[in-house]
């Protein structure tokens, strides 16, 4: 480092020992920096961390986003408690109760594609997200199986709402005319949790083919950790969504 | 002699000279794909200045119809458009992105001693982001705009106007998520990239401000965008979820959509006092009366902010008990306010004093922000806020927050870091007239309206009793006199691009990190890592070489600056 820097760097001043690293680390290559490290962060931690930070903070965001729904579930289900119970009523429990656990095994599916990917284990990563995929694609399955039900019976939000009795469950309580609410959140819930299922195949397939490729290893398998956090999180909010929404009456 | 230092160079194709600067590389690929801090920093600064011209040709229209009551030079319909769109895009175009987008995007990774933010992608898509909200907003006023006001109130929003309120629900939604992926960034790079000794207790005030606001933008902003959500489906399949008439609830929207528009007041005006602290500083010479406290009150303003929407639906049938409990927590946000304004005031107390023309803005903003605040506690009381509900006394609060605030901090901020990332000077003296024109022209634009405010005109509206004429025509004056002060300051700057004088390394002698790099800034920020030793703020630590205001020896080549 010439002196010329020096006096306008007194703040600055170059430590002992960062010499080993640094002017190289303007370069892009030397042993300290791994070919999955990018040329901004210093030290694989620091870029481990930086992503879980993130990944933190952006989860934070999602529950505030579906915080809005609950909200007005809570406000309109204060109103109206009949007419919620008899609305939720409609809805088929044991399905509801089977994707639950579709999505719960997906959940230990996709820890294990971590667990998997921390021991340095390519297949058996591979092997878990594809299984964590499967079940999602399973799960919107069944949904939109039940969504064609709710059409045919015309339970459906808003203006729309306009129930065929024949294809009611059986001996089930009216249904009061407001009715439509509870449809209307029913479906922008159970709707944005499905598009938030849908982002969460497409990450998983893009880890997925990252691992395929070599991307991780013992070292760094930072992709394979974020983006199972991001899939508990939606199934998280199912774990709430379907207790508030199949088990009120 | 760059490369004569750093001989381990030898070899690498791709590696930037350090000293290189962050401008060298020419041609527009280079700009539209990069992943540099500064350059994105730049483009957003480049679109919310575009945002402020036309938010500003707008507001100026509004202004010149108000001047006399009855026509002026449009009709009703079209007053309710201009200032509708007025409203949406300075407020989710310019002011929400230009603190933390330009200024920030540029500052916060050199201020806290890094080479970047946590995620350069996830930054520049942000940035693309907003464009993105910026077409769909911009298509949306070439089909007729929105009539909703920038609040989008329900039922009219979702029932009864014919204007295109999805796509531009639709383009609010979009700069949302901008907005969020924005805070996301800067939180994690906040927590994870600081520079070897950069303890949370030496983090610039810019900082802790910008720290504040990105965990409002994370934590408010996804309400916004699921209100919007909402409302797009409400309009287009009857959810009927905000319409009484189908069992729904309005006043729910207002809840909705307050819980995040009253955070994000503090999206607005946060980073600008962030701003503010670092000008004071600097142009005092001496650290900050009371730093820790400062840094607090931008997280206690940022907590309190949750706490307070209510006190926009005084009057939209809320329950006693809870416009009072609204209305004592609104007083509460006094107190972190009054912290910043005391500890800046205080902070001049003895220092060494200059009135370069940031610190004009720094301490015009004292001034108008003070009496945005105060003015804001008329409202936060019950009784009163009846009266002054929806009149020009709440449009003339605001501005004095937003533009008194903000603008003026935003603008402050502008020339106190120009020379630095532009690596150009400007011309102080014009800096000042523009400065004395828009101080001027804000007063005499909105003083006046807090009378007409109080003596009862309605906002919003197009029309107005013969009484009210005068004051809105002294409004309409001062529009001018503030829209020719930026017409200067815009001058101003183009001037300086082009023939500025290059700007030496610390034009303002200040002991803040980021003046201590080389001007223009060197490509990865520093020439080499920094470890900091000292808080950006303590002069009596800093050497005399970092307090220089010239050109440190050799960091200009050749020394050709004139
Ligand atoms: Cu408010």
């Amino acid at each position: 480092m010439s002196s010329e820097a020096a006096t306008a760097d007194a703040t600055t001043e170059v430590p002992e020992g960062h010499d080993d690293h640094g002017h190289d680390e303007h370069g892009h290559n030397d042993h300290a920096h791994p070919s999955y490290l990018a040329h901004h962060f210093d030290t694989p931690q620091q870029q481990f961390d930086a992503a879980k930070v993130g990944m933190w903070a952006f989860l934070v965001q999602e529950l505030l986003f579906f915080s809005g729904i609950f909200v007005a579930y809570g406000i309109f289900r204060s109103w109206y408690p009949e007419m919620f119970s008899a609305a939720a009523h409609q809805l088929d429990r044991p399905i509801g109760a089977g994707n639950t656990i579709v999505l719960l095994v997906s959940s230990l599916t996709a820890a294990l594609a971590v667990r998997e990917a921390q021991l340095g284990r390519k297949a058996g990563t591979s092997r878990y997200l594809l299984l964590t995929i499967l079940c999602a694609l399973i799960f919107l399955g069944v949904k939109s199986y039940e969504y064609n039900h709710k059409f045919q019976a015309g339970l459906l939000p808003g203006h729309f709402y306009h129930p065929h009795l024949h294809h009611l469950v059986e001996g089930s309580p009216a249904l009061p005319e407001n009715a439509h609410i509870f449809y209307s959140i029913y479906f922008m819930a159970t709707g944005i949790h499905a598009i938030h299922i849908l982002v969460g195949i497409g990450v998983l397939t893009w880890i997925w083919r990252r691992n395929e490729r070599g991307d991780f290893s013992k070292e760094y398998y930072a992709g394979v950790d974020i983006a199972a956090l991001y899939w508990h999180l939606v199934d998280l909010v199912w774990i709430y969504l379907f207790p508030l929404l199949y088990l009120i009456d | 002699m760059a490369t004569v230092a750093t001989p381990g160079l030898g070899g690498k194709t791709e590696a930037h000279d350090p000293h290189e600067s962050y401008l060298a590389e020419k041609g527009l690929k280079s700009w539209l794909f990069t992943l540099d801090h500064k350059r994105i920093g730049i483009m957003y600064l480049i679109g919310v200045l575009a945002a402020f011209l036309l938010g500003g040709i707008l507001a100026l229209l509004v202004r010149l119809e108000l001047f006399t009551a009855g026509r002026t030079i449009m009709t009703a319909e079209q007053y309710n458009k201009v200032f509708s769109m007025h409203g949406i895009v300075m407020v989710f175009l310019f002011i929400i992105p230009a603190v933390p987008g330009a200024l920030g995007n540029i500052f916060l990774p050199i201020q806290l001693g890094t080479k970047d933010v946590a995620f350069p992608r996830l930054n520049l898509t942000s940035f693309y982001v907003w464009v993105l909200g910026a077409v769909f907003g911009l298509y949306t006023m070439i089909h007729g705009g929105v009539d909703t006001g920038w609040t989008f109130y329900t039922p009219y929003s979702s029932k009864f106007t014919n204007t295109s309120v999805i796509p531009m629900l639709t383009a609010a939604f979009i700069l949302g998520f901008s907005s969020i992926l924005t805070g996301v960034n800067f939180i994690a790079t906040v927590h994870t990239m600081r520079a070897p000794g950069m303890s949370w207790k030496r983090l610039p005030l810019f900082i802790w401000a910008l720290y504040a606001t990105s965990i409002i933008q994370v934590l408010a902003t996804p309400v916004l965008a699921i209100t919007l959500f909402l409302l797009i489906f409400e309009r287009a399949f009857g959810l009927g979820i905000f319409d009484p008439s189908m069992g729904g609830d309005p006043v729910l929207f207002q809840h909705f959509f307050w819980f995040y528009s009253h955070p994000a007041v503090y999206i607005m005006i946060v980073p600008g006092m962030g701003v503010i602290s670092e000008i004071i500083c600097t142009f005092s010479r001496r650290a900050p009366f009371g730093y820790f406290f400062i840094a607090m009150s931008s997280l206690g303003l940022a907590l309190l902010g949750f706490l307070v929407w209510g006190h926009h639906m005084f009057v939209a049938g809320m329950s006693e008990y809870s416009t009072m409990v609204f209305s004592a927590l609104t007083f509460l946000v006094g107190i972190p306010s009054g912290v910043k304004v005391f500890n800046w005031v205080t902070t001049l107390y003895k220092g060494s004093i200059s009135l370069k023309s940031p610190m004009l803005y720094a301490l015009g903003f004292i001034f108008l922000f003070t009496i945005g605040g105060l003015t804001g506690l008329f409202l936060a009381m019950l009784a009163v806020d009846v009266h002054l509900h929806d009149t020009y006394f709440v449009v003339a609060h605001f501005h004095y927050v937003m533009v008194g605030g903000t603008v003026i901090a935003f603008v402050g901020g502008l020339h106190y870091w120009w020379p630095k990332f532009t690596g150009k000077m400007y011309n102080e003296g014009m800096a000042r007239a523009a400065f004395a024109l828009v101080f001027i022209g804000f007063n005499v634009t909105f003083l006046s309206q807090f009378v007409l405010g109080s003596r009862g005109m309605p906002r919003r509206y197009y029309d107005y009793l013969p009484e009210f004429q005068s004051l809105h025509q002294v409004s309409t004056i001062g529009s001018w006199i503030l829209g020719l002060g930026f017409l200067v300051m815009l001058v101003m700057f183009i001037q300086s691009l082009q023939q500025g004088k290059d700007a030496p390394r610390n034009p303002w002698g200040s002991a803040a990190l980021e003046w201590q790099t080389p001007t223009p800034i060197p490509f990865h920020n520093f020439v080499d890592q920094p470890v900091i030793t000292r808080g950006p703020y303590d002069y009596h630590l800093a050497t005399e070489a970092e307090l220089d205001e010239g050109y440190a020896p050799g960091e200009r080549p050749a020394d050709a600056d004139d």
